[in-house]
């Protein structure tokens, strides 16, 4: 009976396609915007509900784009922020110049803008990835450190940015209610998209050069080639992320894109599981809507979140935790539950 | 008397012309005495980064906040509890070498066979607990931090004054790395060390205790930690608790620049970007700044990822 223990779940067919990891990534994302949307167009939602509904769809491309580097290319990118900010801005003067020279409506504007954003933020994405063809590690973890501060240094002390003050988005700021299907379809495409990165040949050379780059290359996967890609994708959803952020406020200021900001993201990233999209959609949800829940502790937010991050990575990756990892896995748990099951079915026949 | 006139004025040029270099040449002076007033700063830090990462072989990301701690036990014990300044600085010492060795059991010593992204986000995670404390307990208004001593400035000159700060700061950093450097390499928990960065298996079965001398080095780190958050609280009189993570990056942007784990490169790479960071305030832009030290740290990284004194290390397939 000892070894029935380990023996995995046997699936039918039938869930096997219905049940796949991936399909319910998707099913809860569509699930979570359905009954958002739902609750906002009713009216049933409250105010605060409602402002929160891009923050929410932000915080979920930034983390999904972020975990593409650290869970699946395994680099530390300390500098994400800095993506978005530059797509936050690129996207809103294209938006305001196009509503100011032809007055287009939000339809064509917004994705206009949003691939626009996302175009340019990818060009910052190669060139932040050009120092990471030669570093791994604690050091390019530095160098995308120091890139966020020198964007966000730059842009604050730019005249056509706005300065220190911001820069005014007034005239293309548009309602939540507005904006939400938009916030949908580019959480969703991602979504959509990074799943199917994963799944495909190009995933599996990433996670390849992850797990070990000696081998990888040996194999002839183009290492250089894998890594620009992953940063520069990256860069574009955070760019995407970026122009929905910059529509929904009045004004935005590059000193938001700090690198606090970066920290928060990489701990949604790392409390949803390093590599795993569907665990980084739920813990954005989770983290943006329990601190609203819980106002009363919001002073204590960030120590809570600093606690959880030491606390998270001690259990995940520290060998004396290993067995204790081991009886928690909800697999396993799974497994004995049903192993359990049979042996007492089996008992009463 | 056309003449005359004609000579006087090219005379006047000139001494015009004399009198305006020798104010460019002591503007330079001066900027470059306060650089190295602030690289020796970032040099103290930096030696903390570098003694760690050659040890643990880890990116200690909570170093920069040990400096804050260092700066808020200076300003309860002095401003708050009216110790002496001597007293004062024993304590923060004394605490900062304790809480550097706390850190290090209760947070590293688990996941020292772990990944370094692992460790790295620990330390992040480190970095963020010990700011957000700071924040709970003091608030996040500015604290200033009284003065502890008085020292009279020099003059050299007409133009070029030396202040107290910077002298106590200049003086301290020579003490401490002259003193560093003995204890490193006369010393034979000095020799221990360099014997567990160079192999920690091999020191192992030489009888060294690894875990005693990786705490001892987070101890030694976070003491100079302690005597940067000094340096930094005379100089710059007021501290947040996010006072110690800009010079902690930057500092740690120096041990990158020497070479990391290579404590002359430390220092070096500490004087250096406090050079070049006051340079580029006074003669290219007071605003970008930041920009333009952390530009360095990409460049030197493109071009030199060891450093200027770092060790090539080759990677073993």
């Amino acid at each position: 009976m000892a070894t029935q223990i380990n023996k995995p779940l046997e699936k039918t067919p039938i869930s096997k396609k219905l049940l796949n990891k991936d399909t319910i990534t998707v099913f809860i994302v569509v699930a979570f915007y359905a009954v958002y949307s739902t609750l906002i167009y009713t009216n049933t939602a409250g105010r605060q509900m409602l402002n929160m509904a891009i923050t929410i769809s932000c915080y979920i491309l930034m983390a999904v784009s972020l975990n593409l580097v650290v869970g699946f290319l395994g680099e530390l990118s300390l500098g994400h922020a800095a993506f978005m900010s530059v797509g936050a801005y690129s996207g809103s003067m294209l938006s305001v110049a196009l509503l100011q020279s032809t007055a287009m409506p939000l339809y064509i504007r917004l994705p206009l803008a949003m691939i626009f954003g996302g175009l340019v933020a990818t060009i910052f994405g190669i060139i932040i990835g050009i120092p990471v063809l030669r570093l791994n590690g604690d050091y390019l973890a530095i160098v995308t450190l120091a890139f966020g501060e020198i964007v966000k240094n730059v842009i604050i002390n730019l005249d056509f940015t706005g300065g220190a003050i911001g820069y005014d988005t007034k005239a293309i700021y548009s309602t939540p209610k507005a904006l939400l299907p938009y916030a949908a379809a580019a959480v969703i495409i991602s979504v959509l998209l990074i799943i199917n990165l994963a799944k495909s040949k190009h995933g599996r050379a990433i996670t390849a050069v992850r797990d070990n780059k000696i081998a990888a290359s040996a194999t002839g996967i183009n290492i250089t080639y894998y890594k620009l890609m992953v940063f520069a994708f990256s860069a574009f959803i955070a760019g995407v992320a970026g122009v929905l952020w910059g529509h929904s406020l009045s004004i935005i200021k590059a000193a938001k894109f700090d690198f606090n900001m970066s920290i928060e993201i990489l701990v949604i990233v790392v409390l949803g599981g390093m590599g795993s999209i569907r665990g980084s959609v739920i813990a954005a949800i989770l983290l943006k809507v329990l601190p609203e829940a819980l106002r009363a502790v919001d002073d204590y937010r960030m120590l809570i979140y600093s606690l959880l991050l030491i606390l998270m990575m001690l259990f995940n990756s520290a060998p004396q935790f290993a067995k204790l990892r081991e009886k928690l896995n909800i697999k396993n748990t799974l497994v004995y539950f049903k192993n359990r099951k049979e042996k007492k079915g089996g008992n009463v026949e | 008397m056309r003449k005359c006139v004609y000579v006087g004025f090219i005379v006047k040029n000139i001494l015009t012309i004399i009198f305006r270099k020798v104010t460019q040449v002591t503007n330079l002076i001066v900027t470059l005495i306060q650089g190295i007033s602030l690289g020796s700063i970032y040099a103290l830090i930096a030696l903390g980064y570098t003694m760690v990462y050659g040890i643990a072989k880890m990116l200690n990301f909570a170093h920069g906040d040990i400096i804050m701690v260092g700066a808020y036990l200076i300003y309860t014990s002095v401003a708050l509890a009216h110790c002496s300044p001597i007293l004062g600085i024993l304590i923060s010492v004394a605490s900062c070498a304790l809480l550097g060795i706390v850190i290090e059991f209760l947070a590293y010593r688990l996941l020292r066979r772990a990944s370094s992204l692992s460790v790295l986000i620990t330390a992040i995670g480190v970095s963020y607990f010990l700011q957000n404390i700071a924040l709970l307990v003091f608030g996040s208004e500015p604290k200033s931090i009284p003065v502890l001593f008085n020292i009279p400035a020099i003059q050299i000159g007409n133009s070029i004054t030396i202040t107290g700060e910077t002298m106590l700061t200049l003086g301290l950093t020579v003490i401490i790395m002259t003193a560093l450097t003995i204890f490193i390499n006369k010393t034979k928990l000095g020799k221990a060390m360099r014997a567990v960065s160079e192999d920690k298996d091999a020191a192992m079965l030489m009888g060294i205790n690894v875990n005693r001398t990786i705490s001892i080095t987070f101890a030694i780190g976070s003491i100079m930690a302690a005597f940067a958050s000094l340096c930094y609280g005379i100089s710059y009189t007021y501290i947040k608790p996010t006072t110690g993570s800009m010079p902690g990056i930057k500092a740690f942007t120096a041990a990158v620049f020497g070479g990391i784990g290579s404590i002359p490169g430390a220092m070096l790479g500490g004087i250096l970007l406090g050079v070049i960071e006051k340079l580029s305030m006074a003669y290219i832009s007071t605003q970008f700044t930041d920009a333009i030290v952390f530009g360095v740290l990409i460049l030197v990284l493109i071009i030199k990822p060891t450093g200027l004194l770092g060790k090539q290390i080759r990677e073993k397939v």
